[in-house]
């Protein structure tokens, strides 16, 4: 496999044929391989020295749905290993381009943007949008003066990544995002303002025949899935009423999983009143990617209006819906359209403004800390803070930039900081399994092994251990999925046995035992690396046993008694 | 009669690439290189999405400027490729108002026969083969 290394400290490149990490598959897998062979684990995050892997997979031009991209570097969020996925065209265009993983090291003395077209890597001067706070409009410029239109994809930030907001994220395509643990501020601090690949070509596969026929299975199989049905139709926001008719809905920083208006801010809502139209990351059918229109009047000037395209998903229209108890469309397409343009993380801008605006309430913080009087359900004032944010005029808002778990070591109000691992939380509160899900995953995502969806099926819990057992289990499995960059939600179309036949045609033999065994490593890598990094205990946030969610109120025990064993048995 | 590759509706396109991959895999390829249709977005997804390939001119100005005659008018409308003839000079590319010819990696080049693969694989039916006149 190929993988191309970039050197900003000294505008330099370099082309590796890695024939000898070839086990490493892709995604995932090789992208620990990598961090491992590059990285020092003790080095600041937003140093020099951090270092960050994007890796495809052996299925992504080959096969659909192998869409995703995954990125790994040091978390300035967590300062441990930060990994996130994006979808939109990036997975393409790095394949097309040649390469199994694309490398970055050191730091551009002057802001630059990067282009990668096939075998040739260009330094551009990037002085000149370096200001430019919105990612949108940064986009537009580069696309204008770049080529490669169709086959490339462009990874920039926004100003909150120049201004190295600890969870600030790299968009990708208008709407997708490498939005977790920070990526954009590491961008930032290595002067890297935006990586262009442009992708042109393909390879032979070894059995043509049996090719056409396996990818003609994949194809129908996700057409025909219902899984993926959901998605198509309504989008992720399907799970809004849901939700919160299971009291699963984190509402108001978690004070409430019951949100009164969530039939106006439902997938069903959005999707018969906003839903402009849909768009498809490259190589996916489905085109889960919903967009909605937005007309602003303003205020003082009749007939002028300004419409803006918002892409909506079922996470930010929690973080930035009920959980800071925003209950119009409007104003949740104007909140997610400003974390969007500034590249802010949806999900713990959300969780920090939740919890600033609690602690407001509480007199822990102020209107000298805050500026603007935060309270559920106002927009304006939260579009204010974002603002704010993003210029970091003050101390508060300095350290607000750096995650709830930080802002609630200076401030106070620790109980009801939504961190698990330092990580703002996701859009469950549905179980035990949710919870440990957090706490256990190595990513502190709900991804990382759907313990929120367990809980959903869940009706009497077994003892602790059993549980944490059971959510590794599947970790481990996704760590297949996320090596060969499947997207999740085609991951019942993805089965083990269909899997091990799409290899087949590409010239690969790997049973369903092997890939089985490949998960559990990658599993084991990554938890070693992390540690390595200096992985600690994570902190359990006591609102989660304070407020009623499916199950009702959740016992502090449980939870300890599992992450305990999580830790002796996997950790240690 | 002979067959055209044409879109049904441009609007209900969403970017996802099928067509280009299907274009090349009929070949045996994963990727894009062999592709003769581009999927691109109107200047940014918020725009929406389309497709660009070959729309069969009668009189076709690639073929005119083809110095080995590699690019025919075929039957019906647009053009037939016979690679081997092909010395890569691009003249082609340049001759295409809408850009619907493609450099290919090894210097060639890659353009839409209208042979109507891809129609079955774009999955929300933009795309469609028509009669038309031989
Ligand atoms: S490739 Fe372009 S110039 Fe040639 S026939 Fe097609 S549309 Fe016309
Ligand atoms: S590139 Fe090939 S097909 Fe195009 S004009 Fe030149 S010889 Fe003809
Ligand atoms: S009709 Fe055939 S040649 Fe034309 S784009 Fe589709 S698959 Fe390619
Ligand atoms: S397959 Fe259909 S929807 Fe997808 S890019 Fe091609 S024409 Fe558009």
């Amino acid at each position: 496999m190929r993988i191309l290394k970039v050197n900003l400290s000294e505008y330099s490149y370099e082309i590796e044929e890695r024939d000898d990490i070839e086990e490493w598959i892709g995604g995932a897998a090789l992208a620990v391989k990598l961090m491992r062979e590059e990285i020092k684990p003790n080095v600041d995050p937003l140093s020099e020295e951090n270092v960050v892997v994007f890796a495809v997979g052996p299925f992504t031009p080959a096969y659909p749905l192998a869409s995703k991209t995954v990125a790994m570097f040091k978390s300035p969020l967590t300062g441990n290993l930060g990994e996130s996925h994006a979808g939109g065209r990036t997975a393409m265009a790095i394949a097309n381009a040649g390469y199994r993983a694309i490398v970055i090291k050191g730091k551009s003395h002057k802001p630059v943007y990067v282009v990668v077209e096939n075998d040739r890597v260009y330094f551009r001067d990037a002085r000149v949008i370096w200001g430019i706070a919105d990612s949108l409009v940064v986009a537009r410029i580069i696309a204008e003066k770049e080529k490669g239109r169709g086959i490339r994809t462009i990874m920039r930030i926004g100003g909150a990544g120049v201004k190295l907001v600890r969870y600030a994220c790299v968009t990708t395509e208008t709407y997708r995002h490498f939005g977790r643990l920070g990526l954009g501020a590491v961008f930032g601090s290595k002067n890297l303002r935006a990586l262009v690949v442009i992708g042109r070509g393909a390879f032979k596969v070894k059995d043509v025949k049996a090719y056409k026929e396996v990818y003609r299975e994949i194809y129908d199989l996700a057409l025909k899935s219902d899984a993926m049905k959901k998605y198509h139709l309504i989008g992720t926001p399907v799970n809004v009423k849901p939700l919160n008719t299971i009291k699963a809905l984190p509402t108001r920083n978690l004070t409430s999983t019951t949100f009164e208006k969530a039939d106006e801010i439902s997938g069903e809502a959005f999707a018969e009143y906003n839903l402009g139209r849909r768009i498809a990351c490259a190589h996916c059918p489905i085109a889960c990617i919903h967009v909605a229109t937005l007309r602003i009047p303003y205020e003082n000037e009749p007939y002028f209006y300004r419409t803006i395209m918002v892409s909506y998903d079922y996470e930010p229209i929690y973080s930035l819906g009920s959980m800071l108890g925003v209950g119009s469309r409007e104003g949740v397409l104007r909140l997610i359209h400003k974390v969007e343009t500034l590249g802010l993380d949806a999900m713990s801008t959300g969780v920090c403004l939740a919890w600033a605006t609690e602690a407001f309430k509480r007199g822990l913080i102020g209107e000298n800390e805050t500026i603007v009087k935060l309270e559920f359900g106002n927009v304006e004032n939260y579009l204010q803070a974002m603002e704010y944010l993003y210029q970091q005029p003050n101390d508060f808002y300095r350290v607000l930039a750096q995650g709830v778990e930080r802002a609630s070591e200076v401030y106070g109000g620790r109980e009801f900081a939504l961190a698990f691992g330092g990580n703002e939380m996701p859009g469950y509160h549905a179980g035990y399994a949710t919870h440990i899900g957090y706490l256990i995953g190595l990513r502190h995502s709900h991804l990382d092994n759907a313990g929120y969806a367990l809980d959903q099926k869940i009706k009497d819990y077994p003892p602790p251990e059993e549980l944490v057992d059971q959510l590794v289990k599947e970790e481990c499995w996704r760590q297949v999925l996320s090596s060969l960059v499947v997207c999740f939600f085609a991951r019942g179309v993805y089965k083990p046995e269909i899997v091990s036949k799409a290899f087949k045609p590409l010239g690969y033999e790997l049973s369903e035992e092997e890939l089985i065994r490949y998960g559990e490593e990658t599993y084991r890598e990554k938890l070693r690396l992390k540690v390595d990094m200096g992985f600690k205990k994570p902190r359990i946030p006591d609102r989660i046993f304070e407020t009623e969610c499916t199950h009702g109120k959740l016992e502090r025990e449980y939870v300890e008694r599992a992450l305990d064993y999580w830790w002796s048995k996997y950790v240690r | 009669m002979p067959k055209r590759l044409v879109t049904v509706d441009l609007e209900k396109c969403v970017g996802c690439g099928l067509c280009v991959l299907a274009c090349s895999r009929k070949f045996g390829y994963a990727g894009n290189d062999y592709s003769g249709i581009l999927s691109v977005s109107l200047s940014g997804f918020e725009r929406g999405a389309t497709v660009i390939f070959c729309r069969g001119c009668e009189d076709p100005p690639c073929v005119q400027v083809c110095p080995t005659g590699a690019l025919r008018k075929r039957k019906g409308e647009g053009v037939l490729y016979k690679e081997e003839l092909c010395i890569g000079c691009k003249n082609c590319v340049q001759a295409c108002t809408i850009g619907a010819i493609f450099e290919r990696r090894d210097g060639k080049i890659a353009v839409c026969i209208h042979c109507g693969y891809c129609v079955n694989f774009c999955p929300h039916g933009v795309l469609a083969l028509k009669e038309v006149k031989a």
